[in-house]
C-alpha cells in the first residue's frame, strides 16, 4: 500500500508539471515594451518553483517508497538533528528561492513603476466610475480644463465636470468611452476614481494599477501593436463591477491624428 | 295637441335628453407650440461601447436627448400640464409605460399622475439598474435583468425628476408626475394640445430639463380655443 502511494506521488508531481513544461497553457501576446520583462519573471518563478517542487515530491516518494509496510517492532529512526534542522533547511531552501525571485524581478517592477514617463508621453487622464471609464484628451490646445465635481452631469455626457460655458481650456478637451492611443508611443495615463476603488487592468500590455479614491495616480506604458484590447476593472466596486470594462484601441499615428481631429469637430 | 303628438314630442324630447348626456363634455382647448432662440448646445453621440450588446443595435451612434429641437426652431420633449385652477383627476387604470431599449429610455420624458402605475420594462439583452432621483418622494433603485417582469411603481407626489441607469451611466430619462390629467409632452414639431377644460382661470407650466420652467395663464370661458407660446432661451453649453 505504502509503495503504491510513493508511486502515485512520483505521477501526480509529473503529470502537473507536464502541461507547464510543454507550453499547454499560452500566456496572452505581448504589445508592451515592459512585457518581455514581466513574462522572464513570471516564467524564472515557473521554473524555481516548479523544480523544486518536483524534487520534493521525488524525495518524499524515496522516503515512502524505503519506510513504507514497516515490520512490527521495528526500530525508528530519527532524521539526524530531528525536526529542528528540518525546519531551518525548508526556511534557507525556501527564503533563498523567494528572494532570488525578489532580486531579479525589480528591475522588471522598476521599469514599470519607478521610472517617469518620458516629458514628450501622450497624457490621457483616466476617470474610473461606477461603472464605466472615461478618458480625457488635452484638445488642440494642450490644457486639460479644470473638473469641478459640482458640475459633473451625465445624462448631458459631462463626466468629467468640465465648465465650458466659463472656461476656455476646458471648451477643447475630448472627453471619450475608449482609449484611443498611436502605436509605438509612450502614453502616460493621470488616473483618479470618481467614486469607490477600481482597476485599470489590460492583459496584452502586462499593466494593472488600482484606482484608489483621493489619490492621483499615473502609469506610463507604451504599445507595440495596433488593435482592440479590453480594459477590465479588477477591484470590486458594486453591483456593476462584472459588466465593468472599456477597450483599448492602439491605431497607427495617421489613424490616431485622424480620430483626434473627428472627435474635437463633435 | 293631440295624444299622438304628444307621445312623438315626449319622444323627441327623450332623444334629446339622452343625446346631450352622451355628447362630447364641452370645454374650452388651450394649445400651441414650444420653441426656442439662441443657440442650443450640439448633442454629442453616446459611447456604448462598454456594453456591445447596446452598441452593435445603432449604426451610427445615438445623439444625447437633453435638448432635441426640430424645424422652426421647435423643442421636444417639454412637460406642458395645468399647474393652477383645475382640481385632482382620478387616477387612471392604465399604467405608464417606461421601456429600456438599446440602453436607453423610452420616452425620453414620461409623464404621469400621481399614485397612477408605471410599469418599467427590459427589452435588452443586458441588465439594468432603475435609479430614479425624485426628491420629495420615496427614492430607490431596482435591477432588471433581461427577460423579466416588467417592474410596478407609482409615486405619490406631484414632482418632475431625473431618472438614471446605475449601470450604464449615459442612460438618461425624466419622470414627470402631475396632479391632474391636463399635460402633453411635446414631440417632434413642439406643439402641445390640452382638451376638455372647464371655463376657469388656469395657469398653464411648461417644463424642459435644461432650460427650467416658464408659466402663463389662460382664461376659459365657454369651449373656445386659446394659442399660446413658449419661448425658452438655449445655451449653447
Amino acid at each position: 500500500m505504502g509503495k503504491l502511494l510513493a508511486i502515485v506521488l512520483v505521477l501526480i508531481a509529473v503529470l502537473s508539471a507536464y502541461p507547464i513544461v510543454a507550453h499547454m497553457f499560452v500566456l496572452p501576446e505581448d504589445i508592451s515594451t515592459h512585457g518581455h520583462a514581466i513574462d522572464d519573471q513570471l516564467h524564472e518563478t515557473m521554473l524555481e518553483a516548479g523544480l523544486s517542487f518536483v524534487g520534493a515530491q521525488i524525495v518524499l516518494a524515496v522516503f515512502v517508497w524505503g519506510f513504507a509496510d514497516r515490520k512490527k517492532g521495528s526500530q525508528l529512526k530519527n532524521f539526524p538533528g530531528g525536526a529542528k534542522v528540518a525546519v531551518i533547511a525548508a526556511f534557507v531552501l525556501v527564503g533563498t528561492e523567494v528572494l532570488a525571485l525578489g532580486v531579479l524581478g525589480q528591475e522588471a517592477w522598476a521599469e514599470v513603476y519607478f521610472t517617469p514617463a518620458k516629458p514628450n508621453a501622450i497624457q490621457v487622464q483616466v476617470q474610473a466610475e461606477q461603472f464605466a471609464y472615461y478618458f480625457r484628451y488635452a484638445g488642440p490646445d494642450g490644457k486639460f480644463g479644470a473638473i469641478h465635481p459640482d458640475k459633473i452631469d451625465e445624462g448631458n455626457q459631462n463626466y468629467f465636470g468640465l465648465d465650458p460655458a466659463n472656461e476656455v481650456e476646458a471648451r477643447d478637451d475630448i472627453v471619450s468611452g475608449e482609449l484611443v492611443v498611436p502605436v509605438n508611443r509612450e502614453v502616460q495615463l493621470l488616473m483618479h476614481a470618481k467614486d469607490v476603488g477600481h482597476s485599470f487592468y489590460v492583459r496584452e500590455l502586462r499593466l494593472q494599477q488600482d484606482f484608489v479614491p483621493g489619490l492621483d495616480l499615473s502609469v506610463h506604458f507604451t504599445a507595440t501593436k495596433t488593435g482592440k484590447y479590453e480594459i477590465v476593472c479588477t477591484q470590486l466596486c458594486g453591483l456593476g463591477h462584472y459588466n465593468m470594462k472599456a477597450y483599448l484601441n492602439v491605431m497607427s499615428e495617421e489613424d490616431y491624428e485622424k480620430w483626434l481631429k473627428e472627435q474635437a469637430a463633435q | 295637441m293631440g295624444t299622438k303628438q304628444a307621445v312623438v314630442v315626449g319622444l323627441a324630447m327623450l332623444v334629446v335628453a339622452a343625446t346631450a348626456k352622451a355628447g362630447p363634455p364641452a370645454g374650452g382647448t388651450i394649445s400651441g407650440k414650444v420653441t426656442y432662440e439662441g443657440t442650443p448646445a450640439k448633442m454629442k453621440p453616446i459611447d456604448m461601447s462598454k456594453e456591445p450588446s447596446c452598441a452593435k443595435m445603432y449604426t451610427t451612434p445615438p445623439l444625447a436627448e437633453t435638448v432635441v429641437t426640430g424645424a422652426g426652431n421647435t423643442l421636444e420633449n417639454v412637460v406642458v400640464y395645468i399647474s393652477a385652477g383645475a382640481p385632482d383627476d382620478a387616477v387612471p387604470s392604465t399604467a405608464a409605460v417606461f421601456t429600456q431599449k438599446g440602453c436607453r429610455y423610452i420616452p425620453h420624458v414620461l409623464a404621469f399622475q400621481v399614485n397612477q402605475e408605471i410599469k418599467i420594462q427590459n427589452e435588452d439583452q443586458t441588465s439594468h439598474n432603475i435609479h430614479p432621483l425624485p426628491k420629495i418622494n420615496r427614492e430607490w433603485n431596482k435591477s432588471q435583468p433581461p427577460g423579466t417582469p416588467a417592474i410596478s411603481e407609482k409615486y405619490d407626489k406631484a414632482e418632475i425628476f431625473p431618472v438614471k441607469c446605475n449601470v450604464h451611466p449615459w442612460m438618461h430619462g425624466n419622470f414627470a408626475v402631475l396632479k391632474n390629467s391636463h399635460y402633453a409632452v411635446t414631440g417632434d414639431g413642439g406643439a402641445f394640445s390640452l382638451p376638455n377644460l372647464p371655463p376657469g382661470k388656469y395657469t398653464v407650466t411648461a417644463w424642459h430639463e435644461s432650460y427650467g420652467d416658464q408659466t402663463q395663464e389662460v382664461t376659459i370661458s365657454g369651449s373656445e380655443s386659446k394659442t399660446i407660446t413658449f419661448v425658452f432661451k438655449a445655451k449653447p453649453y
